[in-house]
């Protein structure tokens, strides 16, 4: 693969670093889609069947599971197969919490997160010191040691073993006039917004810069005293930490957690939306997650029998009309319009 | 004592299968720059070419043969249709496109050959070798195999043009352009390489695990941890790599109290991610010291 | 006579960045030209657009024959020797397997034999290191490597990009010191881009001065060297 600077001109991270101070135009057209897009959000479960308001819940979920991928990959420059791993602890986390100490699903959340953050910090610290495929190679042991841990008769006690553990939906709080799926949805917009929000202030922070500084040039970051061990290990906890908290979510809304839901496949699952979303561009995570969710759906009424291969097809093919992703695609397309205002 | 030399030993023989697959993960590696995941599945449906070209009344060495040729050009094939016009993209597009490649030959196989196993034959025989129960003469045989391809791969990198061409492509693409190398056309000989290696591979492997579509998934796995222990830029690390593998992975299952079948795998995984932690080049690999 | 090299409106960029905004300039047969100019003048974006690296317009004639719109690996082919900004040095491969890469578009096996003598007679230390891994090598010594890995092209014309980038002082004469002498005994024609204008200015027969993209002033090297104005007024010193 050669070095092509005109692509490197022309991909969205480096993109944003250059855009600092939006244009009027820019920023009204923001304004008027994240409204529009607001109100769409607020008025869908009212107006769509049951099912569907759950698959739109599990989009949001997985879009922060890829988001803390995406801190990770976009951010600081590194590449993990492992994430599945992360949504497993904090589903697991979520579940045991509920079952076994009848702790209220609301404070499973932070919990998780804080679980979370402390295994993939710790993860992080000695993983760290390896690089690209060989990291690569690390995580996805990770992941495949993930359900094989869970399967363990010693912790069976606790994890239920192969068959796993069933919660209860919650219902809506204060006698609201909500549906369990409608009031889930609810209540993980919300946390959607506050993650991504947070994600957004992060990058803009002081800890934000100095991630990127890390990925762009390891050694410089280095001699000017960021310490580089801490920062990493520090991106992969908080990376954990917002892919825990969406398999706590996950947990919660599938009402069930089972080893074999946490495979390898669901880090591939996460990775393919990373990409399909755009590394580097926030908003790009619900790409992802609306990839994950329904390509997979789309694929098999296509063909029963061959589902993986039009799975695989139609990957493909967003591949090659988008290699950066949806990100990359939005990009030309402002570029295209502020071109012509200006 | 004894039981371990027996471990030891039968470690080597399903090393062997890690060893040839480690090698053509180390090929690719070393003609483009990165790992193909979707190896595993191009190995796995060019033994079922094989595997069908049997069933037509083939004779087995000619079936042989001719996947490889076949294995070789498709390989050239996918490069230039699939991945030559993604040249320009970030890494993990190409990641992605490997895993919808996976996605697509894994469904395809099982479409065209459906899932039930199959068993394909071995030209050593089954029999034990020379009546001893440690190896089989199928699985010397494999042995034999992965060492003359290691053999030939490495006259072929050190001491032809071609060879040298396509480690100084994988080095530095840029510089290779301005010696005048075409770069591009060494990305699709790699290519075909691995793929026919990865076929040699699945042939031979084959007859011990038995052909199915998902035949390759675990052993795959355990071809990465091989090669990566060994140190991606050495073949011959690759081969090593292989056998410890296997042999770890046996030692592990029978020592460790808790690990049953079930953690063998993790087992050999943290073994190895341990060792990269401790030594980032692997066993055999040469660091590449970066003066700064 | 025909120049050996000449260029004429060459633009070139990166993406939507355009760096040469049509620059005309020719080199002799046999002697040694540079290419001056500050950062960002666009020194190395002109050898990259010599060699076909980059999306470039414009007229490239080597020897009378347009090459503007060949691939870099087919310019290589007619004789063009780039040895670029950084090094470019194979650090995985060993010194003597550079210098043989240098000869790979090349079929003359005792030829290149003795190519390769005459490049371990110019820069003994290579000889010394040839079994050893290229990326260990001193940034001096990789840069003699660059320029031995060009020469066993037997090129028309070798480019030079920034050869005394990183060096010391001490080393920097030494390497031009064999450039003039390689200029001189075997008649290589080079073309060596400089943000050192005063080291270039003492090998050079010519010199262009790029700024931003424009070729602001060119004539013999002598000459610019003589005139302090000039001098001072381009070169700051």
């Amino acid at each position: 693969m050669s070095v092509n600077l005109e692509e490197a001109a022309e991909h969205p991270a480096v993109a944003a670093d250059i855009e600092t101070r939006p244009l009027g135009r820019d920023r009204m057209l923001k304004i008027v889609f994240g409204l529009l897009i607001l109100v769409a959000a607020v008025v869908l479960p009212f107006v769509t069947k049951s099912f569907f308001v759950f698959q739109v819940t599990m989009v949001m979920i997985y879009a922060i599971a890829i988001l803390g991928l995406n801190l990770l990959t976009g951010f600081n420059g590194q590449f993990s197969l492992g994430h599945a791993a992360f949504y497993a602890i904090g589903a697991y986390t979520a579940a045991i919490l509920m079952d076994k100490a009848e702790v209220s699903y609301v404070w499973t959340l932070p919990v998780a997160g804080i679980v979370c953050f402390v295994f993939g910090f710790l993860f992080g610290l000695p993983a760290l010191r390896l690089e690209g495929i060989y990291l690569a190679l690390a995580t996805f042991a990770l992941s495949v040691a993930t359900p094989q841990i869970l399967k363990l008769s010693p912790l069976e006690h606790w994890t239920g073993g192969v068959q796993g553990i069933v919660i209860m939906k919650p219902d809506a709080p204060f006698g609201l006039p909500l549906n369990q799926d409608q009031w889930l949805y609810f209540f993980t917009l919300i946390v959607t917004a506050l993650m991504f929000w947070m994600a957004h202030n992060l990058l803009r922070s002081r800890t934000g810069r100095a991630m990127m500084a890390i990925r762009d040039n390891p050694i410089a970051s280095r001699s000017m005293g960021v310490n580089n061990s801490l920062y990493k290990a520090t991106t992969f906890g908080i990376s954990a930490t917002y892919t825990g908290i969406a398999g706590a979510l996950g947990a919660i809304v599938v009402q069930f957690v089972a080893p074999d839901s946490f495979t390898v496949v669901l880090s591939i699952a996460l990775l393919v939306g990373l990409v399909v979303g755009g590394v580097g561009w926030i908003p790009g995570a619900f790409f992802g997650g609306l990839f994950v969710l329904f390509v997979p759906n789309i694929a098999e009424s296509i063909s029963k029998g061959l589902s993986g291969a039009f799975y695989g097809l139609i990957l493909m093919f967003l591949v090659f009309i988008m290699p950066t992703g949806v990100a990359g695609f939005i990009a030309l397309i402002r570029h295209k319009i502020l071109r012509r205002g200006a | 004592m004894e039981l371990f030399v027996q471990q030891v030993i039968a470690g080597i023989s399903t090393g062997s299968i890690y060893a040839c697959v480690a090698l053509a993960v180390v090929m690719i590696y070393v003609a483009i720059g990165h790992l193909n995941f979707a190896q595993g599945e191009m190995a796995m449906f060019s033994t079922f070419i094989a595997w069908q070209l049997i069933t037509w009344g083939v004779p087995y060495w000619v079936a042989f043969f001719l996947t490889i040729a076949i294995s070789f050009v498709g390989g050239i094939v996918i490069e230039r249709v699939i991945f030559k016009p993604l040249d320009n993209a970030p890494i993990l597009s190409h990641v992605v496109m490997f895993i919808a490649l996976l996605t697509i030959i894994t469904s395809a196989a099982g479409f065209i050959w459906d899932f039930s196993i199959k068993t394909f034959p071995s030209p050593f025989g089954s029999a034990p070798l020379f009546g001893s129960s440690l190896i089989s003469a199928h699985q010397a045989g494999m042995m034999a195999v992965t060492l003359l391809l290691l053999l030939a791969l490495f006259f072929f990198f050190r001491y032809t043009r071609v060879g040298l061409a396509l480690r100084a492509s994988a080095d530095n693409p840029v510089s290779a352009r301005l010696v005048g190398i075409r770069v591009s056309w060494m990305i699709a000989l790699g290519w075909g390489l691995a793929t026919a290696i990865g076929a040699v591979a699945g042939m031979l492997v084959a007859p011990v695990v038995f052909l199915e579509p998902n035949m390759m998934l675990g052993i795959l796995v355990y071809g990465f941890a091989g090669a990566v222990l060994g140190g991606l830029s050495s073949p011959g690390g690759a081969v090593l790599g292989g056998f410890l593998v296997g042999v770890i992975e046996n030692l592990a299952g029978t020592f460790i109290p808790v690990i049953g079948g079930e953690l063998k795998l993790t087992i050999a995984l943290c073994i190895i991610v341990l060792v990269l932690v401790l030594k980032p080049g692997g066993l055999f690999g040469r660091a590449t010291i970066q003066r700064v | 006579m025909t120049k050996l090299l000449e260029v004429k409106g060459l633009h070139a960029g990166y993406g939507q960045t355009k760096v040469l905004h049509g620059i005309d300039f020719s080199i002799e047969q046999g002697s040694v030209t540079t290419l001056l100019g500050a950062n960002g003048a666009g020194k190395t974006t002109t050898l990259r657009a010599l060699c076909g690296m980059i999306r470039r317009s414009g007229d490239v004639l080597l020897n009378g024959e347009q090459i503007n719109r060949k691939q870099t690996e087919d310019i290589v082919r007619v004789g063009v020797a780039h040895v670029p900004d950084g090094r470019g040095t194979f650090t995985r491969q060993t010194v003597e397997e550079n210098l043989q890469l240098g000869a790979m578009t090349r079929g003359d096996r005792a030829a290149i034999a003795q190519d390769m003598e005459l490049v371990f007679s110019y820069f003994p230390i290579l000889k010394e290191r040839r079994t050893q891994q290229a990326g260990l090598l001193s940034g001096g010594e990789q840069q003699m490597l660059a320029v031995g890995r060009a020469l066993m092209l037997r090129p028309k014309l070798m480019l030079l990009d920034e050869p005394s980038f990183g060096l010391a002082p001490m080393i920097t004469r030494e390497i031009f010191e064999i450039f003039r002498e390689l200029n001189r005994k075997e008649k290589v024609s080079m073309l060596v881009v400089e943000q050192n204008a005063q080291i270039a200015l003492e090998l050079a027969d010519q010199a262009y001065l790029l700024e931003t993209g424009r070729i602001v002033f060119s004539g013999r090297a002598d000459d610019i060297r003589d005139d302090e104005n000039l001098r001072k007024a381009y070169l700051g010193y």
